[in-house]
């Protein structure tokens, strides 16, 4: 890789260990990928709840911090493993607690703004047209991309405390035109009527496109989705095919027109079609093993606040049936808003629990299985259903109404 | 059998074959092949304390992925994965070596953190080409990986 003075310097340790170090990492992974410079980036995200980092992790973590790790850009962080407010009542591991409070410290040390949230772009950070990032979580990666027009790669945990340390990554993926363009077309032929039918869209075209240099250009999109609509297509691409970008042709940035979507090229004749029929089909696919689902979980991604406030409006006035555990997820952002608002007190009311700056499937998922008895889950996010099967759960994916109304009835339909 | 590309010798009885690619990360290794028609993500399809998939829909679910050389289409999923190549090397789950058709940059980034050798990219394709049991020596700094493989 060409070097800049600047990246010689830091090559050379003059900017101390951690950054000589941290260079050093992407370089190898730069030259993997065939890179030929660095680009500087405007902020990094890392990923790193203690299920994923684990004690080899935290010790890199930790040996970064007291080395004199500095960041060079902001350094928003991914959901947690613990809510340190439901720890106690979900029965997590005490140990993990400990762990997870030592990696916010060890961040904290280095300068990192542990805000705890996937979905960074609704509220501490939105990506601007065409800048570069070193984002990690899949889901922000792709809305950056798809959504706002900004640059970045999947960066890992590791790879986005290297970008933050250096303030740049190796320039190649998704930094670069060639990679952005379309390559697959899809026709919708169906509308979708909501957050899940657009993550169930995602969950479609994921499975039968899942390779991370593939691009899919949507096209049949009359009107424009909302951020909470877009949150889910992205994140349900992301989780089945590994997709780092889409394009909504007469939507999306980069995609005014179909032919700008294929990069000025001729679009494929070949094309994917989803029906209504398909959508259903994805709903049908996950079939519950029995009637009453053992945990029900709303936010993957979290929640914004027009989403608790839809489920504030559902859950009104009912309780959840005996024996159901009900979980949404969001950012202190939001939760904060929906306590001023009234809509934790009446979700509260209902027996459902919000929690804050955690997801799901990142509490040690296979842990909580086995110290609350959770087997079945039902879920409106099509990343989820993904995301927690591999944990050894029965997932059901259905729309955010039917999944209330199981919540509430003790009893979820279909299979 | 269309090996494209492939170099085909005898040696010890066996049949030996090469696949070339572009330089990978990590250094020389060797083991046997455990091959899926499959991707692979550590956090979504592994069990990392015992180094078994443990996703039922996978289609190596229930095997030990132990010190073998993975061979699989593509990196699926989450940037979760890129820790936890470390957390399996320590824990001694960690596979020996693992070549993608093609991956996304996580596991290269993890692979990169763990010192685990990876390649991608092979010709012919190591999904086609290598068959479980097979006996593979990586060579990530030169792009090359050896087939060797028993008479049946």
């Amino acid at each position: 890789m060409r070097l800049t003075k600047e990246e010689r310097e830091m090559l050379r340790g003059d900017r101390g260990p951690a950054c000589r170090e941290a260079l050093t990492r992407q370089m190898a992974v730069g030259g993997f990928f065939g890179a030929k410079d660095f680009v500087r980036v405007r902020s990094a995200h890392v990923h790193c709840d203690m299920e994923a980092v684990d004690d080899p992790g935290l010790d890199y973590i930790e040996a970064l911090a007291a080395s004199g790790a500095q960041c060079v850009i902001p350094l928003t962080t991914d959901p947690r493993s613990v809510d340190f407010a439901f720890a106690g009542e979900l029965k997590q591991d005490p140990a993990l607690v400990r762990k997870e409070q030592r990696v916010v410290a060890a961040l904290l040390k280095m300068g990192a703004v542990p805000c705890n949230t996937c979905i960074t772009y609704q509220s501490v950070d939105q990506p601007v047209f065409g800048e570069h990032l070193a984002w990690g979580d899949t889901g922000v990666v792709i809305y950056a991309n798809a959504v706002g027009g900004a640059r970045s790669n999947y960066e890992g945990g590791p790879s986005a405390i290297w970008a933050a340390l250096t303030g740049r990554t190796p320039r190649y993926g998704y930094h670069l035109d060639a990679c952005r363009r379309g390559t697959v077309r899809v026709d919708l032929q169906v509308k979708p009527r909501s957050v899940s039918d657009w993550g169930a869209v995602g969950c479609l075209v994921g499975r039968r496109v899942n390779d991370y240099w593939q691009v899919p250009v949507l096209t049949g999109v009359a009107n424009s989705p909302t951020p909470d609509a877009l949150k889910h297509l992205g994140a349900a691409l992301a989780s089945y095919g590994s997709l780092a970008m889409f394009h909504l042709v007469g939507i999306t940035p980069e995609a005014r027109t179909l032919t700008e979507a294929f990069g000025g090229k001729t679009p494929p004749r070949n094309r994917l079609v989803v029906t209504a029929r398909h959508l259903h089909q994805v709903y049908d696919s996950f079939v519950p093993e029995k009637s009453q689902p053992d945990v029900i979980v709303f936010g993957t991604p979290q929640l914004s606040l027009y989403e608790i406030r839809e489920l504030a409006a559902l859950f009104k006035g009912r309780r959840v049936k005996e024996g159901v555990t009900v979980l949404l997820t969001t950012n202190r952002f939001f939760k904060d808003m929906a306590d001023q608002l009234g809509y934790t007190a009446t979700i509260t009311a209902s027996g459902a629990k919000v929690l804050t700056g955690v997801c799901f499937y990142l509490m040690a998922a296979r842990e909580l299985a086995r110290r609350n008895g959770f087997r079945t889950l039902l879920t409106d996010s099509a990343k989820l259903a993904n995301t927690v099967a591999g944990y050894g759960y029965n997932t059901v994916f259905r729309p955010t109404a039917a999944c209330v109304e199981a919540a509430v009835a003790g009893r979820v339909l279909g299979g | 059998m269309p090996h494209h590309g492939a170099t085909r010798r005898r040696r010890h009885g066996g049949e030996r074959l090469v696949l070339r690619g572009p330089r990978g990360v990590g250094g020389v290794v060797e083991g046997e092949a455990l091959v899926s028609r499959h991707g692979f993500s550590v956090r979504y399809d592994c069990d990392r304390a015992r180094g078994i998939i443990s996703r039922e829909s996978h289609d190596l679910y229930g095997r030990s992925i132990v010190d073998k050389v993975l061979v699989f289409t593509t990196a699926k999923g989450g940037v979760a994965s890129s820790w936890m190549l470390k957390d399996m090397r320590a824990r001694g789950t960690a596979p020996r070596a693992i070549l993608f058709r093609t991956t996304n940059p996580v596991l290269v980034q993890g692979a990169v953190l763990a010192d685990v050798p990876l390649m991608h990219r092979l010709t012919p394709d190591p999904v086609e080409t290598i068959r479980t049991g097979d006996w593979v020596q990586v060579d990530p700094g030169r792009g090359r990986v050896e087939i060797t493989r028993r008479p049946r």
